[in-house]
């Protein structure tokens, strides 16, 4: 048997790694031609911007990776957005200090997100009714509880310090910008080196076999969409910091551009292929396209068609380079 | 005479390996013509290229005489080649009779409706050439096996072919239904129609084949009449040194009890009663359906029981899941490795060790030096041909694909250890080896239990041997009264033999 540094497993390892390649280069492409395009695109100023108005569908796209690994799908995360938002902030107005209501509205996010994954892993996994029908009609529910308690008026009048969360900087870099970096960087320890996340990209390539080999499929299809509704949950209250207010129609769509980062970034809709780097790479190529059109003032009739365009081109790419 | 199908020079190329390395065959109207070699030689290779379902990298193909080319399973289609593939093209959610006429269903008229009541009536006609009444109406995700083995050759049948390529069509039939395969393909033979016939059982081979061809490492190696070969030379041809023996039997005395099953009933199993011994290799034998494989998952808790008791190792267990199984140190090896066994996109060594995670962890972590170092260790001593353990297992051949699946049961270190169809697809100095295994499995004195559908197998390394017949046991013979046709008329429903339980 050829050792692990013979050329076989060099290309082996090359053509693996260049999976995310291939979205890498048109990433890279698009950087080009917007730095061409624009003076002011390619400057450490609108590279933070970037990465701030990217943040929170990165951020979900990270959960919906897991869960699309796993050939699944999670439509709910915008009307996650929405409720964990709207009830996030109301929990600030709560007359305690500052110090509890900051944390108790964390936590408040988080607990939605949670929830509703939950529900959405009991359904699939006890009823083993699809994903998509499920979240689906989650994402009804979700979006008509934040209208019902709402009563379709944003929730206004918050702390101040709120905002922080949000637009606040830490040595320059925006607050929702580290917290993407970090969900990535767990994310990516998770998925390569743990065993959860060797068990789901098993359940996502072959459910029964996973089964067969021990795997406690069930467990592990409830992980995700925990995993995917805690970081919609998370993503929820950021935006409202960023909007210094609670908004019911808060997210609307998210799901589509989460769901177009993770495959852009070369995740496999029928599960078992994929990576978490990739997703990122996806993510970002489709904020920079918003911002860079932005920039060179494309109206956003445009943008929409662009933005079509070039995932479909992304996706070609990737096609291409398979052959 | 011009040969029907003549293939000058075939080469093909993976990245990392040559499959086929200027192979040449050729077939005539009215031949069986018999490929052999071992497990990744390119056998199945050179099927895909004839079929149009890969390209070849150079080579010609000739039919009566005339160059021709094959770009896709349509191409394949109009010159009347007919093949039925290792890993089976079945659609699991359209029913049976579907699948058999798949692009050619039955319509009413010419109008753009089906006609189902001829679909199933025509499908029906062909699954009775070969002597099954499968129902029709089912889907094939229900069928087993064995059943969906035949479905893929009555599909083939359904056709009208000059050429027909079987790749390894009995790996999961037992006798019963191999001879009807037999009959069929001497009617096709009689017809005309020329034949290759792929299979790592020789005594096939011996039976219906003309000629044979062996390959060894995508290189062609020895092409003569079945007349002038035998088992030894086609094993030297093949691996390329002498097998002494094709079964090491060790002399093995029986240990304490470690498994025992009281009327057990699931499904169709009725009333299963079973003691298993430490150091003994346990057989179980019977016809397609019989059960047997129904009795190894529930053991396992991948179905439910419904009613009775297990116990290993003298105390009760209740394994509700595989998970659960596995802790109490119980194995299975499933059949069906495409299906139940393999995660196609998941590298051979992270197939291996997926079963036994837990032996790899440092805190939530996979130990990836150590899995790695498992993983050569396996594909080293199962001879599994990869280039690299970091490859995807879609990519290996049918028969290393199953050495993965093994190496993975024999990596959980278990206390029982079930195999269900091992050897199914692996070539024969290979399993010599996995005998081999098998022998120092039970040595070490965990139990085993082997299913399997060919009976020579079982014959050769087991100390008893199980047979059951629709879903009971019928007998249990032990190594003194082994014959196959004591064993035959148990599986077929004779029961009057009263068997000895020593
Ligand atoms: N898609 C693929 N990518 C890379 N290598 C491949 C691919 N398909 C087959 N191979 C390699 O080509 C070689 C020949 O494979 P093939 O399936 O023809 O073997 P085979 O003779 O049919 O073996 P078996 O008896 O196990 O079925 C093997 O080494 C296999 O690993
Ligand atoms: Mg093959």
């Amino acid at each position: 048997m050829k050792g692990e540094s013979s050329p076989t497993a060099i290309s082996t390892a090359l053509r693996r790694s260049l999976s995310e390649f291939g979205i890498g280069i048109a990433l890279i492409l698009e950087i080009i031609i917007f730095s061409q395009l624009s003076p002011y695109f390619f400057t450490a100023e609108n590279i933070l911007n970037v990465s701030l108005q990217s943040s929170i569908t990165a951020i979900i796209a990270a959960g919906m990776t897991f869960v699309i690994l796993t050939a699944g799908i999670d439509l709910s995360v915008g009307s996650v957005v929405a409720l964990s938002g709207v009830l996030a902030t109301s929990a600030l107005k709560f007359d305690v200090p500052l110090s509890t209501g900051f944390p108790l509205a964390i936590l408040v996010a988080l607990i939605i997100g949670i929830v509703s994954g939950s529900i959405a892993g009991v359904f699939i996994t006890k009823f083993s009714i699809t994903p998509f029908i499920v979240t689906l009609a989650l994402m009804t529910i979700w979006r008509g509880t934040a209208f019902i308690y709402t009563d379709g008026r944003p929730v206004w009048g918050l702390p101040e310090e709120f905002s922080m969360l949000g637009s606040g900087r830490i040595f320059e870099v925006p607050v929702p910008t580290l917290i993407m970096l970090a969900v990535y960087i767990v994310s990516y320890i998770v998925l390569k080196y743990t065993r959860f996340g060797r068990y789901v990209y098993a359940v996502g390539g072959n459910r029964e076999a996973a089964r067969l080999a021990g795997i406690n499929t069930n467990r592990i299809l409830f992980c995700v969409y925990m995993i995917c509704g805690a970081l919609a949950g998370i993503s929820g209250i950021l935006l409202a910091s960023r909007m210094n207010s609670g908004q019911p129609n808060a997210g609307l769509m998210y799901e589509l551009d989460v769901i177009a980062a993770v495959v852009v970034g070369g995740t496999s809709l029928f599960g078992g292929r994929g990576s978490i780097v990739g997703t990122f790479i996806g993510a970002m190529l489709i904020g920079i396209l918003r911002n860079g059109l932005n920039l060179l003032n494309v109206g956003s009739y445009v943008q929409m068609v662009v933005l079509g365009v070039v995932i479909l081109l992304a996706v070609m790419l990737d096609q291409i380079r398979k052959r | 005479m011009i040969p029907l199908l003549s293939l000058h020079n075939i080469c093909k190329e993976y990245p990392g390996v040559l499959a086929l390395d200027d192979v040449s065959f050729e077939l005539y109207a009215g031949e069986v013509h018999c490929l052999v070699g071992e497990n990744g030689a390119g056998k199945s290779t050179l099927m895909k290229i004839l079929s149009g379902a890969i390209r070849k990298n150079s080579g010609s193909t000739l039919i009566d005489g005339k160059e021709i080319e094959i770009n896709s399973p349509i191409d394949a289609q109009k010159y009347g080649i007919g093949v039925i593939y290792q890993d089976f093209k079945l659609v699991p959610e359209l029913t049976v009779a579907e699948n058999i006429l798949l692009g050619k269903e039955a319509r009413k008229g010419n109008s753009p409706f089906i006609d189902y009541k001829k679909m199933h009536q025509v499908a029906a006609a062909v699954l009775l050439q070969l002597g099954e009444e499968i129902p029709t109406t089912l889907p094939v995700r229900e069928l087993s096996v064995a059943q969906r083995q035949i479905v893929e050759i009555a599909k083939a049948l359904s056709k009208k072919v000059r050429i027909l390529a079987m790749d390894e069509p009995s790996a999961a039939l037992t006798d019963k239904e191999l001879k009807n395969l037999f009959r069929v393909i001497r009617g096709l033979k009689a017809e005309g129609v020329g034949i290759i016939y792929i299979s790592h059982r020789f005594e096939e081979i011996f039976e219906i084949g003309d000629r044979v061809t062996v390959l060894r490492d995508g290189k062609f190696i020895h092409r003569c009449p079945v007349t002038e070969a035998d088992r030894r030379s086609l094993i030297r041809w093949m691996v390329g040194r002498e097998l002494e023996q094709e079964y090491p039997k060790v002399e093995l005395t029986r240990g304490k009890e470690i498994l025992r099953i009281e009327l057990l009933n699931a499904g169709i199993l009725q009333d299963i009663n079973l003691i298993l011994y430490r150091e003994e290799i346990f057989g179980l034998a019977g016809l397609v359906g019989a059960g047997r494989s129904e009795l190894a998952r529930v053991i396992f808790g991948a179905d439910p029981k419904e009613s009775g008791k297990i116990f290993l190792e003298g105390k009760e267990v209740n394994p509700r899941s595989p998970r659960e199984a596995i802790d109490l140190g119980i194995g299975l090896l499933t059949e069906d490795r495409n299906r139940f066994g393999l995660i196609m996109q998941m590298a051979v060594r992270e197939n291996i060790s997926l079963a036994n995670l837990r032996d790899l962890l440092s805190g939530p972590f996979v130990n990836k030096a150590k899995e790695i170092a498992i993983a050569k260790k396996f594909t080293d001593g199962l001879r599994i041909k990869t280039p690299t353990v970091e490859r995807e297992v879609e990519s290996l051949s049918g028969g290393n694909r199953q050495k993965v699946v093994l190496a993975r049961w024999l990596y959980t270190k278990s206390k029982l250890l079930i195999f269900d169809e091992p050897t199914a697809g692996i070539d024969i100095g290979v399993k010599y080896e996995i005998y081999n295994l098998i022998n120092k499995l039970a040595q070490e004195g965990i139990g085993v239990i082997v299913i399997s559908s060919e009976l020579p197998e079982l014959l050769g390394m087991c100390d008893r041997i199980g047979v059951m017949c629709e879903g009971q046991i019928a007998g249990i013979l032990s190594r003194s009264d082994f014959s196959q046709e004591k064993i035959m008329m148990l599986a077929t429903g004779g029961k009057e033999e009263v068997m000895n339980e020593g």
